[in-house]
């Protein structure tokens, strides 16, 4: 066996490879409810961090031709990154649970050698109860950091990466 | 329903800690928290699948531009070395005088209007991808005195699920950088570092024409498939 190639950090530089449309996961016609997921990166000083990459995959509504199921986005000067996309259902949890309707989110920066994962969930989707994943965070605080909280016509979801607030990370 | 099969957890030392202060970006960037352990789910173990249609490949990012034209080979395999088919594999750089065709970058180093320094390739059916470029140029940054980073490309790939996606950079061999560059030296192993430096291959080198590199890429690879209850 040999061990997977090691990560080196994406850098500051990585918008050679940005497409702002790729942002919109509904560009290629998606069926589904529309919405928008927006936050602000900040880091352990509080500083907002305008250089990250922040992916999100979601494995429900399943991924076809006319939906990649997959985008990126910028965060902007003001540290703001902003999808839009179709909302996703619930999808099997291991044995017999189900797992409430989420996004995996991926932060990539300069200063993060790898990449750090997270989830959002809608705050107040009575499915959130029984999830496993929320189930695993005690302390409310804590998972509190893994809810998209509704704001006008989005859904808000900040991410801080250290220190005061920080958010769930998982170790995938 | 069967549960999906994980992802195999890093090998101990392959990859590079969050928290290495001699790279001082990570100070305030990595989390002080433990991270959640978990097993995967479909969300882990499926992944965004690219077609060609909707991300057009860019196979040759050298037309028109200076520097030294190179040819970059190379295999995704998992780490059992089974082929990775069809999976995207994104690159970027510096052009060939060490200077990025990015508003942030003010190193003073002429810009080449004809390299934009982004590359988009699949692997074939038996993992192999191939592109052209120009030998990206070395350029000094911030992080201590009379710091330069080594040549390097910039690599992105997705692999079979999310769980396997992987960003990297890969470098050129004989760099004097290399042993002075605290981002390649986070990776503890040193045989994993020396993965991350491709290899000069003559029978990838096309005569009168461009040199050659060879660069294997290894995603993660699944747990043994557990016994059917």
């Amino acid at each position: 066996m040999t061990a997977a190639t090691a990560f080196q950090t994406i850098g500051p530089y990585w918008h050679l490879l940005e497409h702002s449309e790729q942002a919109d996961l509904t560009r290629f016609g998606a069926v589904g409810e529309r919405i928008v997921l927006t936050g602000s990166v900040r880091d352990g000083n509080g500083d907002l961090i305008a250089d990250a990459a922040i992916e999100l995959w979601q494995a429900s509504p399943v991924a076809d031709d006319s939906f990649p199921g997959w985008g990126r986005a910028r965060t902007d000067a003001n540290g703001v990154y902003r999808f839009t996309t179709v909302k996703p259902g619930p999808v099997p949890g291991r044995g017999n649970t189900q797992q409430a309707p989420h996004f995996a989110i991926t932060i990539f920066a300069r200063g993060i050698l790898t990449r750090l994962c997270t989830r959002a969930y809608f705050a107040g989707d009575p499915r959130n109860d029984a999830d496993p994943l929320l189930n695993l965070v005690d302390d409310p605080a804590r998972r509190a950091t893994l809810l998209a909280q509704p704001k006008g016509d989005a859904w808000r979801f900040d991410i801080v990466l250290q220190g005061a607030g920080e958010t769930v990370f998982l170790d995938i | 329903m069967n549960d999906p099969i994980p992802f195999r957890p890093a090998a101990p030392g392959s990859q590079p800690d969050n928290n290495s202060p001699q790279y001082r970006s990570t100070g305030a960037r990595h989390p002080k928290q433990p991270l959640l352990g978990w097993a995967h789910t479909v969300t882990e173990t499926t992944g965004p699948q690219f077609s060609p249609s909707h991300f057009p490949p860019i196979q040759d990012l050298s037309a028109g531009s200076m520097g030294e034209r190179i040819i970059v080979r190379g295999r995704v395999t998992d780490e059992d070395g089974r082929a990775v088919p069809n999976t995207m594999i994104e690159v970027w750089q510096a052009n060939a005088a060490g200077r990025y065709n990015h508003p942030g970058d003010t190193h003073d180093a002429p810009l080449d209007a004809n390299f934009k320094g982004e590359g988009r390739v699949f692997s074939d059916a038996n993992g192999w991808y191939q592109y052209v470029t120009i030998k990206p140029g070395a350029y000094p940054w911030g992080n201590h005195a009379n710091a330069w980073r080594p040549n390097h490309i910039h690599y992105s790939l997705f692999g079979a699920g999310f769980a396997a996606r992987l960003i990297t950079q890969m470098y050129f061999p004989g760099d004097p950088l290399l042993a002075l560059d605290p981002i390649f030296h986070t990776v503890p192993d040193a045989d994993a570092r020396d993965r991350l430096v491709s290899k000069f291959d003559l029978d990838i080198t096309r005569p009168d024409w461009a040199l050659g590199y060879r660069f294997d890429v290894v995603l993660r690879g699944r747990l043994a498939t557990p016994m059917e209850g």
